[in-house]
């Protein structure tokens, strides 16, 4: 048996996110719905404030990320979902792979999915918000990559869970929502300082707490994911 | 199994006692007048749930996850239920004490806002608890959902910290902190003790229950 | 036995060993103390009504369930959650397909044997597919394929990194008069080549064409154990069926 070599970590990381995109890219439609509820959002929400009242630029940012926190969970069950059709995902139990590189795998998948949404809903909110958005739209890049991690490592850990119990769909924004919190306000209240042309200096604060969230809990979740899967 | 808990009386009995004395016999406050005494009753609650029920919660997942005994697990469950109950309690009377006293029914200061958000989190544990059927597998997520709770509480703080530090807020009116005379001191001490033992008694019956649960499970699984 | 072992280990250590194994669901114990060993070359037939537990021991002997107490060895060596690299060395064919169906074949059986770490992917994978008459269909998304062929892919994709302890639960479940031909010759050759397989059905006539050894599962425990050799099929079948209404009623 000198031909099986098991893969590392990153490898097989790596192999299931890879996997995960090419089906992805195949069907479309869990992209796609998470695309139209997004735009759909941003439009539903400017429509319900008085523009006279409330300036479109103070909405923006609130907007943004709340709808990114409600539309990357509406894609988050996906990832674990398609291997439980078939029970695909014995086949990666029965692999010898570390648990944890299964993990990673999946919150990579998750993390192009979020960021791809996140990479057409900015330029939208600058669009029909009519923001000014110079190289503040770099930073806010950054902090969109900081809130994605976040947002995808917590909520790829809960959807492992989720997936196995009734009414998943309901039960993953009730536990992931609270968790959350520490990575919307933030970034939420950093774009709106960036957006009104504050320096990078006063919104460091914010940022301090996007990354301590993301190392934080990127750490705990990859310790938790294997208890989540063992039977 | 006897039905009567004595410590359970004891507690009530405790609890009542106390009120009558924190209603009847303990001077109002000066500024805030009767509207204070909620403080006898918001103030246990509050710390006995934060801060005994609530870590309760994440230390019993920890160590069923290390030592995996049921018993350990039990310990999560009955605590959440409890923590949430005191929480409740809090969230109820707070306002109640915030519309006389700050004019407001509600203001998001840390404190509020986090409890508030443990009250939802506790909230979704019980609900996943009662998703699972298998116990071993409610054992394992309400663990980890417990521990990453934990790890949560201080980042919501800090956020909640962050935001009223860059915002001015309307201010509220009237002191946070009242001055206690040696009677008052007395009677929020004994409220103390009787929240803990209520907590105690609360969290023993719920216990008891959730053994003689697993017992009966066990034996209709028919191996006694 | 004559072939030598895959793993390069004794002869006398067995592929696959269970000790007093015992996995409890919640109220019901689906397997409650079962003691087996299948050394390479042998293929062991678990007879079974519904509900017996024949699926439960498989995903035990698999490594996907946690035994309750009692232990399983892999190749002598205890299987644990972390024990990725033995694990790594079943092969487990299941009611579920395990397949991703908006993947093609080729790309299925590929992606396990690159998870197994096979070396040359492209050439396990090419032999799988052949085994199971699958050249022609490669590039054909496995939810364009019939159910029986479906079952082809899910084989293939079991056996694609040549696995020690080959697990198979009702495999022939779908297949036509062809693949179940495949399959039976595909399992001999496997068996011959020094692998140890599990078979789990309630068909005797299915079970009993590869096994040498036999056993009948009820209620969790093995109530009977044979050897194959000589063993009339239709009077073990009169048995079988004896025993399962008996624990039935």
């Amino acid at each position: 048996m000198s031909e099986l070599q098991p893969p590392g970590t990153m490898a097989v990381a790596l192999m299931i996110a890879r996997k995960d995109l090419a089906i992805e890219y195949r069907t479309r439609s869990a992209f796609f719905s998470s695309l139209v509820f997004s735009l759909l959002g941003v439009s539903i929400f400017y429509m319900v404030w008085d523009p006279t009242a409330v300036r479109p630029i103070d909405m923006a940012p609130g907007v943004l990320w709340t709808i990114f926190a409600f539309a990357g969970m509406l894609g988050l069950h996906r990832a674990f979902g398609l291997e439980l059709q078939t029970r695909a995902m014995d086949g990666l139990l029965l692999a010898p792979v570390p648990r944890e590189a299964i993990f990673l795998g999946k919150a990579l998948s998750n993390l192009v999915y979020v960021s791809a949404v996140l990479a057409v809903t900015i330029p939208a909110v600058v669009l029909f918000y009519n923001l000014e958005f110079g190289s503040g739209l770099l930073i806010l890049g950054g902090i969109g990559i900081l809130a994605a991690v976040g947002l995808v490592t917590v909520g790829t850990l809960f959807s492992s869970m989720t997936v196995h119990t009734r009414f998943a769909e309901l039960l993953l924004p009730m536990l992931a929502l609270p968790f959350f919190i520490p990575v919307v306000v933030p970034a939420a209240q950093a774009s709106a300082k960036l957006l009104v042309g504050a320096e990078l200096r006063t919104v460091m604060p914010w940022i301090q707490v996007l990354v301590a969230f993301d190392l934080m809990f990127g750490v705990a979740c990859v310790l938790a994911f294997p208890f989540t899967i063992e039977d | 199994m006897p039905i009567f808990d004595w410590l359970l009386a004891v507690a009530v009995v405790a609890l009542a006692a106390v009120m009558a004395r924190a209603i009847w016999f303990t001077p109002p406050e000066a500024l805030q007048g009767e509207a204070q005494k909620i403080f006898y009753l918001h103030v246990p609650s509050a710390v006995v749930g934060l801060y005994l029920a609530c870590p309760l919660v994440a230390i019993g997942g920890a160590m069923y996850l290390w030592l995996r005994d049921d018993r350990l697990d039990r310990l999560a469950e009955s605590s959440a239920e409890v923590a949430l109950v005191f929480l409740s309690i809090v969230l109820v009377t707070g306002p109640l004490w915030g519309k006389p006293i700050w004019g407001t029914w509600w203001t998001w200061d840390a404190r509020l806002t986090s409890t508030l958000f443990l009250w939802f989190i506790l909230l979704g544990y019980t609900v996943l608890r009662g998703a699972i059927e298998d116990r071993q597998q409610r054992a394992r997520y309400s663990a980890v959902l417990g521990i990453l709770a934990s790890l949560l509480v201080p980042f919501i703080h800090l956020s909640v910290r962050l935001f009223r530090t860059m915002h001015p807020q309307p201010i509220v009116l009237a002191p946070e902190k009242p001055k206690l005379s040696a009677e008052m001191g007395l009677t929020l001490s004994l409220a103390f003790i009787a929240f803990t033992l209520l907590f105690i008694a609360l969290l023993r019956g719920r216990l008891k229950y959730a053994a003689l649960r697993d017992r009966v499970e066990a034996l209709e699984a028919g191996d006694a | 036995m004559t072939s030598p072992s895959p793993t390069g280990s004794p002869a006398d250590v067995p592929v696959c060993e269970t000790v007093s194994l015992v996995r409890r669901f919640g109220r019901r114990r689906a397997v409650a103390g079962v003691d087996l060993r299948i050394h390479a070359g042998e293929c062991l037939a678990l007879f079974g009504p519904n509900g017996a537990g024949k699926t439960t021991l498989l995903r035990l002997l698999a490594g996907l369930l946690r035994p309750t107490s009692g232990e399983v060895r892999l190749l002598g060596r205890t299987l644990t959650s972390h024990s990725a690299v033995e694990r790594g060395r079943v092969g487990l064919i299941s009611h579920q397909s395990m397949l991703y169906d908006v993947l093609t074949v080729a790309e299925n059986v590929a992606f396990a044997a690159r998870l197994h770490g096979v070396r040359d992917v492209a050439g396990a994978t090419t032999m799988a597919l052949d085994r199971l008459g699958l050249r022609g269909r490669e590039l054909t998304p496995v939810r364009a394929l019939s159910r029986g062929w479906q079952q082809r892919v899910s084989i293939a994709r079991a056996i694609v990194h040549d696995p020690a302890l080959v697990l198979l639960d009702e495999p022939y479940t779908g297949l036509d008069v062809s693949g179940a031909r495949a399959l039976t010759e595909l399992l001999r050759s496997l068996r011959d080549g020094g692998a140890a397989l599990a078979l789990v059905t309630h068909s005797v006539e299915e079970g009993l064409t590869l096994a040498t050894h036999a056993a009948i599962v009820l209620d969790g425990q093995i109530r009977r154990r044979d050897l194959t050799a000589g063993l009339d099929p239709v009077l073990y079948a009169a048995s079988y069926r004896d025993l399962a209404l008996e624990s039935a009623a």
